[in-house]
C-alpha cells in the first residue's frame, strides 16, 4: 500500500519502520528538511520537506496514488488539517494523532463528521495500559481481546516458584486451570510454547484466559496478588490526566509529584481528588517525605526517560511494590529489559502499533478480518485476534487435524461470550473470534497459519 | 566498513556480467563466430566466483555511506576488469592495457576507441563493446538494486554513489521500484529507438548496436566512418535519440503521471535552450561547408546533440571545423548533459547551480546584508548543494590538472591533450585534432591510457567514489 506519512518525529519514525516491514510503500512529509533526511538515510522512503496540509507538497507526495495518510506532526489542529486536505485532494483514508484532553473528548464526533478513518490518542492509550496493569498487579503487561472478555497477560516467574521445573501442560492436568501459555522469553530468546516445554524461574511467561480464572490461577501458584489502595505518580503531564480520570471511579488513592507550579494548579483543578505535590521528585527527601516506603504503586511518567529509569530503580530499592515506567525511546528495549524494571510502557510503540493493525486490516483478505494485533516480543512475536467469515477453510475441521505452519499457536477460540482454551478434537465455527500467537510476523490472514 | 555486505554485492555484480554475456555468446553462435569460446570462458569465471561470493547471504545487511562509494568505486574496477578479458583473451585486441582501455570507454559510455580498424573486429565482439555501452548507462548497481532483495534504506547509498547528478531523488517510495521504474523507462525507451532503427533500413544487427550505444549515450562505432554512411532518416532518429537520453528519467516518469509542469523543470529547459543556441550559431559559422541547409542542420544537430548528451557519434569531422564552432563543441562537451540521465559530462544542473549562485554572490556585494537563497524551480537551494557543486568542480579541475600533466609527457600538442581529458572525464568520446572524431587513441602511450581509464571510470561516478578508493581513510575502521 501506499502511506503517507506526515511529521517525522518519534512516533513518525516507529511507525514507518513498522508500517515498512510489512511492505508498504512510504512518503514521509516534514517542514525540517534535517528530520526528513534522516529518516530518508535510515530507512527506504521517500523523504519530501514541506507542508503536508498544502495541496502542492501532498501532490508531490503523490496524494492521488496514496491509499492512507497519517498525521503525527506535534500539533493537533495541523494533523486534522493535513487529513482533511489529504481527503479532499486525493480522496484516500486519513489517521489523524489527536492528543489535547479538549478534542479527545470530542474524538467521535471528530472522526465522523470530518470523515476521518481513524483518530489516535498516544496518551490515552498508555493511560489505559497503564490503568489496566494498576488492576492487576501481577502482571508486568495485559493486553485485551474480545473488548476485556479475554486478557493476554505477561508476568515473571519469581524465584523459588512452585512453577519452575513443572512442564506447561501440567498447568492443566495437574493445577486444573484453565489458562493458555503463549510464549515464554528466556534470555533475549522467545519460545512458542508447546506441552513440553519446562519452566524455569525468572521466565517471562504469556499467557490467555478469563480474568476471574487468571486470579485463580495466580493464587494456585501462591504468586504474591496485593490488590493495589494507593498509588504515586510522578509528572503531571497529559498521561497522567488520563490516568487520573481512570482511576477515579476506582478506589484507588492518587498522589501526584510535579516540579512545575501551573502544570500542578490545573492539576488541581482538573481531578480534585488528587493529591498534588509541587516539587521535584528527583529529590530523594520528597519522596522519602510523601511516604514512597509504604506505597502499593508507583509511576514515573516525567519526559526524561532516564529520569524515569533512575527514580523507579530506586523506589525498587527500598519498596517491592508494583513499578511502571514509561519510557519514549524504543530503541534501548533490550538493554532496559535486563533491568528490574516490573511493568514499561512505550507510548509511542502502542500508537504505531494501533496503527498497524489498522493497515493490516486494510490489508486482509477475505475469509477473515482481523480485529485486535499486538506485538507480544517487540519484532518476534506477534498475537492476533481473527474473526472467521464465512468462506473461511478453517471452519469445521478439527483443530489437530490443520497443517499448521511451525511457529503458530491457536491460543484462543472466542464463541458466544465464552473463551475456549483449544484443544485437538476442538472445531473453529462461522463468528468465532480466534487469538493466533505466532512467530511469522505480517501473516496476510488467518488463512496464512496453514502450511 | 562492511566486508561481507560489500563482498556479497560484489559478488551479485560479477554473477550479473556473467549473464550479461549471454548477448555476445548469442551474436557468436548466429554468426558462427570462434569468439564464443572466449565469452563462455568469463563468463563461467563470472558465475563461479560470484556465484561463490554470494553463496551466503551476510546476516547483517547494514550498508554506511562510505560502504556505497567503495562498492560503487570497486564494483566498476571489477565489472571493467572482467569485461576486459573477452577482448584480450580472444586475441582481436592483443594489448591488455588496449583491452581494459575499450571495456572501461564501453561501461562507462565513453566511447573512445583505441581500434584503428573496429570492421577488423568479430560480431560478437562489436556486440559486447556496444551493449558495454547499455549497461554502463543507468548503471549496473542500479540494475542489480531492481533485481535483488538487498532491503534497508541503506541501499540508497550504493545509488546514490553510482547515478550522475548533485542531488540523487527517488522517483517512488522504495529503492527497488525506484530501479525498475527507471530501468523499464530505460528498455521502452531503447525499444523504440531500434523499431524506428529498422524502418530506416538499418539491418538487425546494426539497429542493435546504435540503439545501445544511443540509449547508453556511448558511441561506440562498428564502422571506421562513424555514422556518416547511414541515411539522413537515420541520423535524424540518432540525433533526436542522443538528446532524449540525455534528459532526465525523472521528467519522463513525471510526463508519466501527467505533471506537465514538473517535467519541464529548468535544468530542461535549459537543456534544450543551449541545443538551440548551439546549434543555430554552428549553422551559420559553417554555411559554407555543406550543399543545402538541410545537410547543415542535420549535421550540425547530429554532433551537437552527440557532445552535449557525451554521446561521442560523428557523421563528418568536426575537427575542420572553423575555431568558433570547435570552441562552442568543447564548450557543450564541458557542460554535459541533464542530471539522472545516462548522459556524462559536468551535468547542466550544476552549471545552473554554479551560474546562479554567482550572480547571487554578486548582488550579495552590493547588498551586503540580503537575505536571499539561490532558487532553481522555485525551491531554495540548499548551502549545503551550493558547497558540494563548487567542491565538485574544483575537484573536476584538479583531476583534469593531474591527467593534463602526465598526459604532456608523450609530447602531442595541447588541444589533443586537452580534448582528450575533457573527453575521458566527461566520458564524451572523440575530441579534437589526434583524438578527433575520425581518428582514435591508438597513439597515446600506455602510461597516458592508463590515466585517461582512470579519468573514464572517475568522471562516470561523479569523482568522489573513485577517488575515495584512493584515501587511506575509507580504509580505516
Amino acid at each position: 500500500m501506499n502511506i503517507i506519512v506526515v511529521g517525522c518525529g518519534k512516533v513518525g519514525e516507529a511507525l514507518t519502520h513498522f508500517l515498512l516491514e510489512e511492505g508498504n510503500d512510504i512518503t514521509v512529509i516534514d517542514t525540517d528538511k534535517d528530520k526528513v533526511q534522516a529518516i530518508s538515510e535510515r530507512f527506504d522512503v521517500m523523504g519530501i520537506v514541506g507542508n503536508g496540509a498544502t495541496r502542492t507538497i501532498l501532490r508531490e507526495a503523490n496524494i492521488d496514488d496514496a491509499d492512507l495518510l497519517i498525521a503525527v506532526t506535534g500539533s493537533d489542529e495541523l494533523n486534522l488539517l493535513c487529513c482533511l486536505i489529504a481527503k479532499k485532494a486525493g480522496d484516500c483514508r486519513t489517521i489523524a494523532r489527536v492528543r489535547s484532553p479538549q478534542y479527545s473528548q470530542e474524538a467521535s464526533y471528530i472522526k465522523d463528521e470530518l470523515g476521518l478513518a481513524m483518530v489516535i490518542n498516544p496518551e490515552w492509550q498508555a493511560a489505559r495500559e497503564i490503568a489496566r496493569v494498576l488492576r492487576f498487579p501481577w502482571a508486568i503487561k495485559v493486553d485485551t481481546f474480545s473488548r476485556g472478555r479475554v486478557e493476554l497477560f505477561k508476568f515473571r516467574l519469581p524465584e523459588g516458584s512452585s512453577l519452575a521445573g513443572k512442564k506447561v501442560k501440567d498447568i492443566v492436568s495437574t493445577l486444573h486451570c484453565d489458562v493458555m501459555v503463549c510464549t515464554i522469553e528466556r534470555n533475549n530468546e522467545a519460545y512458542i510454547a508447546n506441552g513440553d516445554f519446562v519452566f524455569q524461574e525468572r521466565d517471562v511467561i504469556s499467557a490467555i484466559a478469563e480474568p476471574k480464572n487468571a486470579e485463580a490461577f495466580f493464587k494456585k501458584i501462591n504468586y504474591k496478588v496485593a490488590t493495589i489502595h494507593n498509588v504515586m505518580i510522578v509528572g503531571a503531564g497529559r498521561i497522567t490526566h488520563y490516568l487520573c480520570t481512570l482511576l477515579e471511579d476506582s478506589n484507588i488513592s492518587v498522589k501526584v509529584i510535579e516540579r512545575e507550579e501551573s502544570v500542578c494548579e490545573t492539576m488541581d483543578a482538573n481531578h480534585p481528588e488528587v493529591t498534588v505535590i509541587h516539587a521535584d521528585a528527583v529529590d530523594q527527601q520528597v519522596l522519602l517525605e510523601e511516604g514512597v516506603a509504604n506505597i502499593d504503586a508507583f509511576v514515573t511518567l516525567t519526559n526524561m526517560d532516564e529520569e524515569n529509569i533512575l527514580l523507579s530503580l530506586f523506589v525498587r530499592s527500598m519498596n517491592p511494590c508494583k513499578l511502571v515506567t514509561k519510557i519514549n525511546r524504543v530503541d534501548y528495549g533490550d538493554v532496559i529489559s535486563h533491568l528490574d524494571l516490573d511493568s514499561i510502557v512505550y507510548p509511542k510503540q502502542i500508537t504505531a502499533e494501533t496503527i498497524a493493525r489498522y493497515v493490516r486490516a486494510m490489508n486482509q483478505t477475505v475469509g477473515s478480518d482481523i480485529e485486535t494485533l499486538y506485538q507480544l516480543i517487540k519484532g518476534k512475536v506477534e498475537v492476533a485476534e481473527y474473526v472467521i467469515k464465512g468462506d473461511s477453510a478453517l471452519v469445521g475441521i478439527p483443530l489437530s487435524k490443520l497443517q499448521l505452519k511451525d511457529g503458530v499457536l491457536i491460543a484462543a477460540i472466542l464463541r458466544d461470550r465464552k473463551c475456549l482454551l483449544p484443544r485437538g478434537g476442538d472445531i473453529m465455527k462461522i463468528g468465532d473470534a480466534v487469538v493466533i500467537v505466532t512467530n511469522h510476523l505480517a501473516l496476510q490472514g488467518i488463512e496464512d497459519i496453514l502450511k | 566498513m562492511h566486508y561481507r555486505m560489500i563482498g556479497y554485492v560484489l559478488g551479485m555484480l560479477l554473477v550479473f556480467e556473467g549473464l550479461f554475456f549471454c548477448v555476445p555468446i548469442l551474436t557468436a553462435i548466429v554468426y558462427g563466430e570462434s569468439a564464443v569460446w572466449a565469452f563462455v570462458a568469463v563468463a563461467a569465471i563470472c558465475l563461479a566466483l560470484g556465484g561463490l561470493m554470494v553463496w551466503k547471504k551476510p546476516t547483517s545487511t547494514t550498508l554506511f555511506a562510505r560502504d556505497g562509494f567503495v562498492i560503487a568505486g570497486l564494483g566498476w574496477i571489477v565489472l571493467s576488469f572482467f569485461g576486459a578479458l573477452p577482448f584480450y583473451i580472444s586475441g582481436e585486441i592483443p594489448s591488455f592495457v588496449d583491452a581494459l582501455f575499450e571495456a572501461v570507454s564501453g561501461f562507462t559510455t565513453t566511447g573512445a576507441s583505441v581500434l584503428s580498424d573496429v570492421e577488423a573486429l568479430s560480431n560478437s565482439m562489436l556486440m559486447w563493446r556496444s551493449f558495454t555501452h547499455w549497461v554502463g548507462g543507468m548503471g549496473v548497481l542500479v540494475f542489480i538494486m531492481a533485481f535483488v532483495p538487498i532491503s534497508g534504506g541503506q541501499t540508497m547509498h550504493i545509488m546514490k554513489a553510482e547515478s550522475p547528478g548533485p542531488s540523487v531523488s527517488k522517483l517512488v517510495p522504495k529503492v527497488k521500484t525506484t530501479a525498475m521504474v527507471l530501468y523499464t523507462l530505460y528498455l521502452v525507451l531503447t525499444l523504440v529507438m531500434f523499431v524506428l532503427l529498422l524502418f530506416g533500413g538499418v539491418n538487425l544487427f546494426e539497429a542493435l548496436n546504435i540503439a545501445f550505444a544511443t540509449a547508453g549515450t556511448g558511441g561506440f562505432a562498428f564502422k571506421n566512418s562513424g555514422m556518416a554512411e547511414f541515411n539522413p532518416y537515420v541520423q535524424y532518429v540518432v540525433s533526436i535519440g542522443m538528446l532524449l537520453f540525455a534528459i532526465n528519467f525523472g521528467c519522463y516518469f513525471m510526463l508519466l503521471q501527467k505533471k506537465w509542469k514538473e517535467a519541464c523543470n529548468c535544468e530542461l529547459r535549459t537543456f534544450l535552450g543551449i541545443v538551440a543556441v548551439t546549434v543555430t550559431l554552428i549553422c551559420f559559422n559553417v554555411r559554407d561547408q555543406f550543399a543545402t541547409l538541410e545537410e547543415t542542420f542535420r549535421h550540425v544537430l547530429f554532433t551537437v546533440a552527440s557532445l552535449i548528451s557525451s554521446t561521442g557519434f560523428a557523421t563528418v569531422d568536426y575537427n575542420v571545423w572553423p575555431e568558433l564552432s570547435r570552441t562552442l563543441l568543447l564548450m557543450v562537451m564541458c557542460i554535459g548533459a541533464c542530471a539522472g540521465s545516462t548522459g556524462g559530462g559536468f551535468k547542466v544542473s550544476r552549471v545552473i547551480i554554479l551560474f546562479k549562485s554567482f550572480r547571487m554572490e554578486l548582488e550579495q556585494l552590493i547588498h551586503p546584508k540580503q537575505m536571499k537563497k539561490v532558487k532553481m524551480d522555485g525551491r531554495p537551494i540548499e548551502h549545503e548543494m551550493v558547497r558540494s557543486v563548487s567542491v565538485y568542480l574544483v575537484c573536476f579541475v584538479l583531476v583534469f590538472g593531474v591527467s593534463m600533466f602526465v598526459m604532456a609527457f608523450d609530447n602531442l600538442d595541447l588541444v589533443t591533450n586537452f580534448s582528450a581529458v575533457l573527453a575521458c572525464l566527461n566520458n564524451v568520446g572523440p575530441g579534437l585534432e589526434v583524438a578527433g572524431p575520425m581518428s582514435n587513441y591508438a597513439v597515446f602511450s600506455t602510461p597516458a591510457k592508463l590515466v585517461l581509464i582512470f579519468d573514464m571510470l572517475a568522471g562516470r561516478l561523479e569523482l568522489f567514489p573513485i577517488l575515495l578508493l584512493f584515501t587511506p581513510s575509507t580504509w580505516k575502521r
